[in-house]
């Protein structure tokens, strides 16, 4: 490892590093438009300029290799000049937009000319103007006069997503971004781009003007969408989902997600056809009732049972501790029939990120013990044994049986005592004799184990009606920490819905199982203490990024 | 030590008050013939001039379209947090209008910061002072309470642009 001076600090770097890579190792960010430390090098946009000594020109730090003894200065008269005069260009063509740009609030661009322009144009001429609102792809809307033409969108598509489907057209000041003739961007990571790209050029057509980035508030969590576990972000205004953004994590997702994930996670939790508060089925449709009566009546039915006429069906959807729960319950009340239907789609993974398995916590059910006991039922089995009224009470957790086969449909209308634990109205809850509305993923803590063994934390980000965004914890907007019950923005929709595992240790308890948890961490405790592989993990150690357990483990 | 001056010390001008009546009785007089600076309220109105800031109020153009692009600074921007606002998609050419904008009058101020920040001239401080409901919903102000057609707001317009 060399040795560096940069602005006067002796810094190390690893041979072939360059300086801006070197600088951000510890923690100096040189300004940058067109670099990405996940894309080639481009050195297009000229704004990271800086002075090395005994060097004729200024160079530009993202492409320049860092060499012993080299003495660069970021701060120097000749750099700051350049920094600025690179900002002065860059605003010529580029318009006042702002208040009609979603990038506002989280611009490159606007920080830059914050911090690094002199915040004024000699420009009086007219502006060059080129087409605005123009649809790249079903996802992504495009707009060239804000293009700064980095290039990061192009080398996206060709480096990462695999895809050529963007490129530069005409030069100088005309130049600007287009698809290849009858293409269209829509790869399966195409709202990448719209991460990356620097300034409002690129845009998320689903999220296109629903909020101002500083009016919501962030919460991390995991995608749910597959096994891979990308970590994201949660972005809510007025305790309503708004959109989802990668959150970097370089052992799982770096700071990809595919836009499956982005897209399609989370519209349930904003749904119309929420399951809000239990629901018990008196003649033909279903009607609301008390948690207390639905516990007693769930609990005195799966009373008149024997532990082999009852099967529990868990969800690789649910977290470990819901799973936990479920499986803790299974075993005290000896009913062998335990298990989670599979969701692999073949053919819908990839090299990149997205995985066969479209759920994201299958290591997790098993790890939790959701798997037929010595000589119990299998999920097929279960099914089987369903129609042919072997099995006469089913417990169901966040899994839409009925939709997934038309003889599952058929069969469960056999059973006795159906109780489904659902998020959203679905085929099953049609069949139900008792719905119990259970979080969403957005709603709880807990933890997911990826396809890889890494055990990831999930947060609440949306307030179900038992919980404050206050006094839980949650990550909070202004707007939130502002409002009251009699502004809009603070008399939302909050549903009545309480997490698997507590739905369980309530029902458990009057079962006559003997377990207290109060929060999802509990659960997680005693999780680990039965489980060898995450033994004395805490929550706080599994923190923001997760852990990777050994995966002959799980 | 300067010594109180007592009851007993006055003279006798002053003891008999009639000439300090008379003073006082003639400054009355005399202002009963000058021009009044009170009015009537309610039955007289006073009308502000551009300078006054009166309730918070939307810029309609002539077309009946609001000015407004539901950027949010104003929003932002605003102290008591008065302003709620949903912007929205349109096919003309600003592209994003507010689809809902609201200003809650119980947490007004009337700073005029809103005016301030709009990059737009959307919204400017009306003349209007007569505010007033009788319930919490009555005091959240709509779109239809708020835009106020341009040709009204022209001489506040003007002092905001000559006093820039
Ligand atoms: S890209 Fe950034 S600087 Fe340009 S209009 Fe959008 S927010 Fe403003
Ligand atoms: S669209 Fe965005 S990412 Fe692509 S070249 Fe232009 S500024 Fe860069
Ligand atoms: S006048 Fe002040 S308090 Fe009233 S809406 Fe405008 S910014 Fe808010
Ligand atoms: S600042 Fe002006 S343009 Fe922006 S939302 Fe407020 S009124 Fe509309």
């Amino acid at each position: 490892m060399g040795k560096f001076i940069l602005d006067g600090q002796e810094i190390g770097f690893k041979p072939g590093q360059t300086i801006i890579e070197a600088a951000k190792e510890v923690g100096v960010d040189i300004p940058h438009f067109c670099w990405h430390p996940s894309l080639s090098v481009s050195g297009n946009c000229r704004v990271c300029l800086v002075e090395v000594e005994k060097m004729p020109k200024l160079a530009i730090a993202c492409a320049t290799q860092a060499s012993e003894g080299m003495v660069v200065h970021t701060e120097s008269t000749k750099a700051l000049s350049a920094r600025q005069a690179v900002m002065e260009f860059l605003l010529i063509n580029h318009p006042l937009d702002c208040p009609i740009c979603d990038e506002a609030g989280e611009c490159k661009l606007q920080d830059y000319t914050f911090s690094h322009s002199v915040g004024e144009s000699r420009f009086t001429e007219e502006k060059q103007h080129k087409e605005k609102r123009v649809p790249l792809g079903p996802h992504v809307m495009f707009d060239g006069d804000r293009c700064i033409s980095c290039s990061r969108c192009i080398r996206f598509c060709d480096e990462i997503a695999g895809e050529s489907e963007l490129t530069f057209v005409n030069r100088g000041d005309r130049v600007t971004i287009q698809t290849f003739p009858g293409k269209e961007l829509k790869n399966p990571y195409s709202l990448c781009v719209t991460d990356i790209c620097p300034v409002g050029a690129l845009t998320n057509r689903d999220f296109r003007f629903k909020a101002r980035v500083w009016d919501m508030s962030n919460t991390s969590s995991v995608c749910p969408g597959c096994s891979r576990g990308c970590n994201v972000d949660v972005w809510v205004r007025s305790n309503e989902i708004l959109r989802l953004t990668p959150r970097e994590n370089e052992e799982v997702n770096n700071v990809w997600m595919c836009d499956e994930g982005r897209l399609n996670t989370w519209k349930h939790v904003n749904a119309g056809d929420r399951v809000d508060g239990p629901q018990i089925r008196r003649g033909e449709g279903l009607s609301k009732a008390t948690w207390d009566e639905i516990y007693s009546k769930a609990s005195a039915e799966l009373h008149g049972f024997t532990a082999n006429e009852i099967a529990f069906i868990g969800s690789a959807r649910s977290t470990v501790e819901d799973n936990h729960l479920l499986a803790k319950l299974a075993n005290h009340l000896h009913c062998k029939n335990i298990d989670f239907p599979r969701h692999i789609v073949p053919g819908s993974g990839d090299k990149i990120l997205r995985k066969e398995d479209k759920t994201p916590n299958s290591a997790g059910a098993l790890a939790a013990g959701i798997s037929p006991v010595k000589d119990g039922l299998a999920f097929e089995e279960i099914m089987t044994a369903v129609k042919s009224h072997k099995i006469k009470a089913l417990v169901v957790v966040e899994e839409d049986i009925a939709a997934m086969d038309e003889k599952y449909a058929t069969a469960l209308k056999q059973l006795q005592l159906l109780v489904v634990l659902a998020s959203n109205f679905n085929a099953t809850t049609e069949l139900a004799h008792i719905v119990i509305p259970a979080a969403t993923w957005t709603e709880k803590n807990g933890v997911f184990i990826n396809f890889e063994g890494r055990a990831q934390r999930i947060r609440p980000a949306v307030a179900t009606e038992q919980m404050d965004r206050s006094l839980d914890g949650f990550s909070m907007s202004r707007l939130d920490k502002f409002g009251t019950k009699f502004d809009r923005w603070g008399n939302y929709k909050k549903y009545d819905a309480r997490p698997v595992w507590r739905i369980f240790l309530d029902l458990g308890h009057l079962l006559g199982l003997k377990a207290k948890f109060e929060f999802a961490e509990d659960v997680w405790e005693d999780f680990t203490k039965h489980s060898p592989g995450f033994h004395g993990i805490t929550y706080d150690e599994l923190g923001e990024m997760g852990l990777t357990v050994k995966k002959n483990y799980i | 030590m300067a010594v109180k001056k007592r009851m007993k010390d006055f003279t006798l001008m002053e003891k008999i008050y009639l000439p300090s009546i008379v003073a006082g009785l003639s400054i009355t007089l005399q202002n009963m013939f000058k021009p009044k600076y009170t009015m009537e309220y309610p039955e007289v109105k006073f009308m502000p001039s551009g300078h006054y800031r009166g309730r918070p109020v939307l810029v309609q153009e002539e077309d009946g379209g609001e000015r407004c692009v539901a950027c949010g600074l104003c929003s932002r921007v605003c102290p008591a947090l008065a302003i709620d606002i949903q912007a929205a998609e349109t096919e003309r050419e600003k592209e994003r209008y507010p689809e809902r904008f609201e200003i809650n009058m119980l947490r007004c101020i009337f700073c005029g910061l809103c005016e301030e920040v709009c990059p737009e001239e959307a919204i400017v401080m009306s003349k209007e002072y007569e505010i007033a409901f009788t319930n919490r919903q009555d005091a959240i102000y709509g779109k239809d309470k708020l835009l106020t057609p341009i040709a009204d707001l022209q001489e506040r317009i003007e002092f905001l642009r000559n006093n820039k």
